[in-house]
């Protein structure tokens, strides 16, 4: 599904990814750990094709296409989801709206016609009440006024509306409490399949308590520098970061 | 990459009504003096009293200087260059019925949307056709006079209401008004004209559809709407004219008047030529809109979106005399290129309880000047009166500019005054967003600029809503260098 490869990237005259390598399959999750300021949010934003997060070299390669070759919209409609840590807010555009227009770009993408009225109404309803959230959310102008906990459920609504082949999902579990914390890990365990991987970004175990990854990775320094199973975040929240960045020097 | 860089891949549809119609028309030679205005009045075959209306008004006028305190640059005009009327040659004296109104001119609005079939796409809309200086078709006119309403051109209705015009002319905007009031006040030459009676809701809406075709002459035309006790009416303009490398002037007057209990709607869809991207040409459009609540819980409510013209000079304004009115505004204007929009409101509190709102997007791109000039006088009788002004900006590159200048008089210590305002960009993380979710870059734009202006659109009437949007798009072409 994903294949990383020396990715090498840059914001300005700053240094961020230096060589990663990374490969995520179809059916997998991967959790992403790291100390802060070690290219996690980076990572995320540079194969969504964030304007200012220069690759300088490597290949990504996205279900055998190269990723970096396409635009970001085209990266989305190809299937590749980013759950924002920070979803933005856009005044005066109702939330059905965003949804609706993202979910007919992909679908024109896929060469099918524009979602009908009604169809989308129920499976928009029919997320929403996966992910516990009131109805007049759906007037409400994206992410406006909305509480953390509020704007992370609707990245996730997004992201079960548009049914993407790759979700990364950049500390979604940030600033949520036990009870937001349950619905939104129930929301992304619902997306799992076998065609379909999950990529975590995140700083805590507590997450994948909810959501079992299949593959843990430390980035520090912009590359991976441990790769291991479920039990490696347990070991992580035990012993901290300082004694893999003192093997890695 | 920044986001002007971003921003800067907006495709270009470019201005789409830039055309001309080869049409023969009758002009006065250039130049004005007191014979243009009385050939003009002559032409119309007017009655004294509106011949000599006009001659006070040009009087007058000679002795005025145009107005430097706009936040606009204007090349000098010279009044004596422009031909101050232009009308197609028609064949017969009027057309009687639309079947005998010239077929180049029913192709010329359908092209611009605005089919006059009275069967097309604006069943539910009365139109009137402004070319240049004379009205060629109205539609509807049987099915409104059976509701007793009275659309038609401003030169028919001087020939069939005369004691209408005589007694509300110049009463809301007189001819010493200003000094592109007064020039309108000696020249104008047509325009829409409604009366509705006592307590008749309108049954459609009324459009006025304004277009500029003739080169090198000003079109000043002359709105008045009158809506008497506890009637309602709805209306609205719509503007184009073709591209052409001079500056042409538009200087229109609007008069409404509101009696007792009455409402008038009324909304302006602006889209005049503004120049190409470099600034050359456009429309100088220097209009006076005001209306009159004059009796008491008389509402007038004004939304406009102004996406054309080079320079737009214009203040809707509400003189709130009756108790209980109440004035509204709402406005998007667009500012990009190098066009400038000064462009607000006034709202006079007179009468006690009066209340007003208005609600301002201003929107800049490009080399755009975007002024909103706003002013809210209570006076001493006005007890209890309430205003609310919101006024927002929306800044797109780094070679625009957003001015506000809010005037507040208060008069009267009972009154309750409130300003919001703000000034933001269209943000990289808000564009990025979008794209994320698979929408490309052109129609994100449109979506953060349409969001910023709802709160205006959701005022037009249904049928213009998607249009202003369409619009706004449209006007956004290549929107930051």
């Amino acid at each position: 599904m994903l294949e990383i490869n020396s990715l090498q990237t840059r914001i300005g005259d700053k240094e961020i990814l230096r060589g990663l390598n990374l490969t995520v399959k179809a059916g997998e999750v991967h959790a992403i750990m790291g100390p802060n300021g070690a290219g996690k949010s980076s990572l995320a934003y540079t194969l969504a094709g964030r304007p200012g997060y220069e690759v300088t070299g490597g290949t990504v390669r996205f279900e055998g296409a190269d990723l970096l070759a396409l635009a970001p919209e085209e990266r989305a409609q190809a299937g590749l989801f980013l759950g924002f840590q920070y979803p933005v807010e856009i005044p005066g555009v109702n939330n059905v709206y965003l949804l609706k227009a993202a979910l007919n770009a992909a679908r024109k993408h896929r060469g099918l016609p524009e979602v009908d009225a009604f169809e989308f109404l129920t499976l928009v309803r029919e997320k929403m009440r996966l992910m516990q959230m009131d109805e007049s959310f759906l007037s409400r102008g994206v992410n406006e006024g909305f509480s953390g906990g509020e704007k992370k459920r609707n990245e996730i609504l997004q992201m079960l509306v548009l049914e993407p082949k790759l979700a990364l999902l950049d500390e979604t579990d940030s600033g949520l409490d036990i009870d937001a914390l349950k619905v939104v890990a129930n929301g992304v365990n619902s997306l799992r399949s076998p065609d379909r991987a999950v990529v975590l970004v995140t700083h805590y175990q507590r997450l994948l308590d909810y959501i079992k990854p299949d593959v843990v990775h430390v980035l520090a320094r912009g590359r991976i520098i441990k790769t291991g199973g479920p039990e490696l975040a347990l070991e992580l929240e035990a012993r901290g970061y300082d004694w893999l960045l003192a093997d890695a020097a | 990459m920044s986001e002007n860089a971003q921003l800067n891949e907006i495709v270009g549809r470019g201005y789409q009504h830039g055309f001309v119609t080869d049409i023969e028309s009758e002009s006065l030679p250039p130049g004005l003096d007191e014979d243009v205005v009385r050939k003009i009045s002559a032409i119309k075959r007017e009655p004294a009293f509106l011949t000599e209306w006009r001659l006070r008004a040009y009087r007058h006028w000679l002795t005025m200087r145009e107005p430097e305190w706009a936040h606009v640059r204007v090349q000098p005009i010279n009044y004596q260059d422009l031909s101050y009327y232009s009308a197609p040659k028609a064949k017969t004296d009027g057309p009687k019925s639309l079947d005998e109104v010239d077929p180049k001119l029913l192709a010329t609005y359908e092209k611009l949307g605005v089919p006059l079939h009275e069967r097309a796409r604006l069943a539910g809309v009365a139109v009137d056709a402004v070319f240049d200086s004379v009205s060629v078709a109205t539609t509807f006119k049987d099915r409104l006079e059976k509701a007793g309403v009275v659309f038609c051109s401003f030169s028919e209705a001087v020939q069939k209401h005369p004691e209408l015009i005589e007694r509300y002319l110049g009463s809301v905007v007189p001819h010493t008004d200003n000094y592109y009031a007064c020039l309108n006040s000696a020249v104008f030459s047509d325009g829409s004209f409604v009366y509705i009676p006592k307590g008749v809701r309108c049954p459609m809406e009324l459009s006025t559809y304004f277009r500029i075709n003739a080169a090198k002459t000003g079109q000043f035309e002359r709105t008045l709407i009158i809506a008497d006790e506890g009637s309602h009416v709805s209306s609205l303009e719509g503007c184009t004219a073709p591209m052409r490398e001079e500056n042409q002037l538009h200087a229109a007057v609007v008069e409404l008047v509101a009696l007792d209990h009455a409402e008038i709607k009324y909304s302006t869809v602006q889209n005049w030529y503004p120049g190409d991207e470099n600034g050359v040409g456009g429309i100088y459009n220097f209009v006076t809109k005001r209306g009159e609540c004059r009796g008491r819980n008389s509402k007038i409510s004004w939304t406009q979106v102004e996406t054309g013209s080079a320079i737009t000079w214009k203040y809707p304004s509400c003189v709130l005399r009756g108790e209980n009115s109440v004035g509204e505004f709402y406005s998007v204007a667009l500012a990009n290129h190098h066009q400038q929009a000064d462009t607000g409101t006034k709202m006079i509190h007179i009468g006690a309880n009066t209340r007003s709102t208005i609600v301002s997007k201003g929107i800049s791109a490009g080399h755009g000047q975007n002024t909103y000039r706003g002013l809210v006088k209570i006076l001493p009788t006005a007890s209890g009166a309430r205003n609310f002004t919101q006024c927002d900006s929306l800044l797109m590159g780094g070679d625009c500019g957003a001015h506000t200048f809010p005037y507040v008089e208060v008069k009267n210590p009972t009154a309750t005054v409130e300003h919001e305002a703000s000034t933001s960009r269209i943000s990289e993380d808000q564009l990025f967003y979008c794209l994320q979710r698979g929408i490309a870059e052109e129609d994100a734009v449109n979506m953060i600029v349409n969001g910023f202006c709802k709160s205006v659109f959701k005022e037009l009437p249904m049928e213009f809503a998607v249009e202003a949007q369409n619009l706004l798009a449209v006007s956004l072409e290549g929107s930051v260098g």
